[in-house]
């Protein structure tokens, strides 16, 4: 099937002379066609909708800010910061271990063990969800193996907490960061190490100089990815605290799903604005980031 | 070197417990129901379960087509990208980058909205009539159109990085003086090149879709993840049971996968 389509993309460029120009438009037009429907409609819905209301009685539809105002107010902005704050910290504490994970893999002689974390990793940095919160539940949850024997209730152990979440996010954000970080740390030439070692440089001088400051986009572009991932989160904490600790994701689906008072809805997608907004910001630190990156690494 | 060793040690047991307790215990507490003793009930009660073949068929009927559209769309594109219209490339990259910055529930938000205008704006036109086809439970093609805008991004990171890795240029152009037409030069020179980077990208998508909850959910589907989580409520033990076969199956898939296209990643080396 792709053979028909880049046939038909690259014809008109038949000619050597033209084939810099001509193929990139006709081949990029149906993926641009396609984002434009699937993604740009629901996303200028939601932004139109984010800015209306919509009066009960009449059935009049009016331009106001009150929705975003109400997100930001309350228990919405309770859960906002809630979710930030839950980003935030299950992403440091997965760079950090990611990075470590990464580390003792890639330095290791054994090719057998590498190719292992690394297909392992790309199976778990995709266990997320709901199957992931369930077998949390079964380690760690009120009856839960590891609860009843070693007896963590009675030390007030709770899975349904902050604590609870971020050690369940951490299960798919340690991979997702070895997986971020090992081309990275593949990238480090052995040259570079030599040539420092050559120059009288230590091994934590190696790292201070060469090895972190080469790292560092990488890294935080990692930590920005991995804070993308767990704000989006929303199915594990679904399935797993309900809504006993407060996140905007829980927020928004209640909202939709009419759980709440009716005329929710445009609050929610308020709320989705929001998010955006968050993500957005993390997105333009991250680009930039990946940029400067890619220029050493390459 | 000892210390080195020792260090890498500390991680590698500290990362073996985190990642094999969690999947243990779950088997256990499958197994072992306080009460019974030890039984496989749990497992032996999924197929029959009402909803499990329906939700696991519907599942992979989705990652089947939003696997096959997101390859027919980026494919071509990137390859054509990397051998003109440079000015194109930021573009498609920051449209392959905008679904990371609209998080699912936020994506969902904006869909279940213009899902609703259906009733209320557009009742007599013929938009109306694709809004209830796309929403058909048989096949929801509105998720396939969601998934594949939440694939984007991967499929994206994906198939760049196997493009970086092989001359694209050098290789249409070797093939081009040996007589190919360009097409014959795409598909016999550079795809066979892309093998290990379009397997990623479909194991990505796969892996997305099977797991996928948010969408489904909300919108009102019950794919194989939406399933597990209305079973989880009444039948602990079948929930968790599900949950490690529904791990394990994923694995098997894309191992499964990965062998029968030989060498993924160091294809993607080159």
């Amino acid at each position: 099937m792709t053979a028909t389509l880049t046939r038909v993309d690259v014809t008109p460029a038949a000619s050597v002379k033209r084939r810099r120009r001509a193929p990139g438009w006709l081949a990029v037009l149906p993926l641009l066609v396609f984002v434009a429907v699937a993604f740009g409609v629901p996303a200028l819905a939601m932004l139109n909708g984010a800015f209306t209301v919509k009066n009960q009685a009449t059935g009049a539809t009016s331009y106001t800010t009150a929705n975003l105002t109400d997100s930001l107010q309350g228990a919405y902005l309770t859960a906002l910061l809630g979710s930030v704050k839950l980003s935030a910290v299950s992403a440091l504490i997965a760079t950090v271990l990611g990075l470590l994970l990464a580390q003792a893999v890639v330095t290791s002689r054994f090719r057998a063990l590498r190719e292992a974390v690394l297909t392992a990793s790309g199976v778990l940095a995709n266990f997320g969800g709901v199957p992931l919160a369930f077998a949390f539940v079964a380690t760690l949850g009120n009856s839960g193996v590891l609860t009843r024997h070693l007896g963590l209730a009675d030390q007030g152990w709770s899975l349904y907490s902050f604590w609870g979440l971020v050690i369940v996010y951490l299960y798919f954000l340690i991979p997702l960061m070895v997986l971020t970080i090992t081309p990275a740390l593949d990238g480090l030439r052995s040259q570079w190490r030599e040539a420092a070692r050559n120059n009288g440089a230590t091994n934590v001088q190696y790292w201070r100089h060469v090895g972190l400051p080469v790292l560092l986009p990488s890294l935080l572009g990692g930590f920005v990815l991995l804070f993308g991932s767990a704000f989006a989160a929303y199915a594990t904490a679904a399935a797993m605290v309900g809504s006993s600790v407060p996140l905007v994701t829980l927020q928004i689906a209640d909202a939709i799903s009419g759980n709440v008072l009716v005329g929710q809805e445009n609050v929610a997608l308020a709320l989705s604005l929001d998010m955006v907004l968050i993500a957005g910001l993390v997105m333009a630190v991250y680009l930039p980031l990946q940029r400067r990156s890619a220029r050493w690494l390459a | 070197m000892a210390r080195l060793n020792l260090w890498r040690g500390v991680v590698l047991t500290g990362a073996a417990v985190y990642f094999l307790v969690p999947l243990a215990a779950s088997v256990i507490f499958t197994v072992d129901v306080p009460g019974e003793g030890v039984t496989f009930d749990a497992y032996g009660q999924i197929v029959g379960a009402d909803g499990f073949l329906p939700g696991l068929v519907l599942s992979l009927e989705l990652a089947a087509a939003t696997i096959a559209v997101v390859l027919l769309l980026m494919v071509p594109a990137m390859v054509a990208l990397r051998l003109g219209a440079p000015r194109l490339r930021p573009v498609v990259e920051v449209i392959c980058s905008l679904p990371l910055v609209v998080p699912p529930i936020a994506f969902v938000a904006g869909i279940s909205t213009v899902l609703k205008w259906g009733p209320e704006h557009l009742s007599r036109t013929p938009l109306f009539q694709t809004l209830v086809a796309i929403q058909n439970p048989d096949f929801p093609v509105v998720l396939v159109l969601a998934y594949v805008v939440m694939a984007l991004p991967f499929v994206h990171r994906s198939l760049d990085a196997g493009l970086r890795a092989i001359d694209v240029r050098t290789l249409v152009e070797a093939a081009r003086s040996c007589g190919a037409s360009p097409a014959q030069a795409l598909v016999t020179a550079v795809l066979p090149n892309l093998r290990g980077a379009i397997l990623n990208a479909s194991f990505l998508t796969l892996a997305l879709v099977l797991g996928e909850f948010t969408v489904a959910q909300l919108l009102g589907f019950q794919p194989f993840a939406v399933w597990i989580y209305s079973v989880g409520g009444s039948q602990a033990q079948l929930s968790v049971a599900v949950s490690v076969l529904s791990l394990l199956v994923t694995w098997a898939l894309l191992l499964a996968l990965a062998g029968l296209g030989g060498r993924p990643r160091t294809a993607a080396k080159g």
